[in-house]
């Protein structure tokens, strides 16, 4: 086989790799997807605390930080997954069942859901398709999830309406970022592993989704 | 204080914890944006803020 053939033939299996990382990741992020939200409606039908929110994100962080790195590369690495985003879907239930109780509650949460839903689809498709290297934003978007996270923290005392809707929009742009940044490292082999893949696209989604209804929330219900 | 407000601030610390070394790390080996790269980021977040505006307007 000359240069040019290995070349090739090097190309064609990074390719196919990358569209089996591609295709599993949506296959599982769907799959988890779906059982963050059975895990909602359950949480929602046993009228859980709105303080388990918190809980189930401190575990979620727990576990995603310290258990998801070690067991990504083996097949507990799924039911890591499936604990994580199950639990994210169980404190959610709270949160639904607030913005059910409000006057327009059902309205503002099926529009964050097909907000989500749109968001994700273009982006990922946006990413897809121009083929570029999104990865030079990884600085960048870290850099503006810290300030984004300080934000938070200094919201927790300061409690000001108007710093907490900068930030739920400043977490739709940082996350609508990840989500470019994560597809073109699949695209282009800068991830290997489906379940951290899936681990960070369901993160990004989860925020926007968070984010959005918090938004709408706030500017639904100000009459 | 609350107890929601002292996990809270729990779960912001040990996020920043986390986040720290991915910044360092993404901040060093990131490569450099090429002609373009930073336009196309800027037409996808554009679209979203509009999506955004859109949706608020739906449900005012």
């Amino acid at each position: 086989m000359n240069r040019y053939e290995t070349v090739v033939s090097s190309g064609y299996q990074q390719a196919a790799s990358a569209n089996k990382v591609l295709k599993n990741t949506y296959m599982l992020l769907s799959a988890t997807l779906f059982f963050s939200a059975v895990m909602a409606m359950i949480s929602m039908a046993l009228n859980v605390p709105s303080i388990a929110y918190i809980i189930s994100v401190i575990a979620s962080m727990v576990l995603g930080i310290f258990v998801l790195p070690r067991t990504a590369n083996s097949t507990s690495g799924i039911g890591v997954i499936f604990l994580i985003t199950g639990l994210l879907g169980f404190g959610l239930g709270p949160i639904l069942s607030t913005y059910l109780a409000l006057p327009n509650g059902p309205q503002t949460i099926a529009t964050a859901f097909g907000g989500t839903g749109i968001i994700f689809l273009g982006l990922s498709g946006y990413a897809l398709t121009s083929k570029r290297d999104f990865s030079f934003m990884g600085g960048f978007l870290f850099a503006g999830m810290m300030v984004l996270v300080i934000g938070m923290l200094a919201n927790l005392f300061l409690q000001m309406p108007l710093l907490s809707l900068a930030i739920s929009g400043g977490i739709i742009l940082v996350m609508s970022g990840f989500i470019l940044f994560d597809t073109a490292r699949i695209v282009r082999g800068g991830e290997t592993n489906y379940i951290m893949a899936t681990y960070g696209l369901f993160l990004s989604i989860f925020n926007i989704f968070i984010s959005l209804l918090q938004i709408l929330g706030i500017f639904g219900n100000d009459e | 204080m609350e107890w929601t407000q002292i996990l809270g601030a729990v779960a912001g610390v040990m996020m920043l914890v986390f986040l720290w070394p991915a910044y360092k790390h993404w901040s060093k080996n990131s490569p450099k944006a090429e002609e373009g790269d930073w336009a196309s980021v800027i037409v996808a977040l554009g679209a979203v803020v509009l999506l955004v505006l859109v949706l608020i307007a739906m449900v005012r």
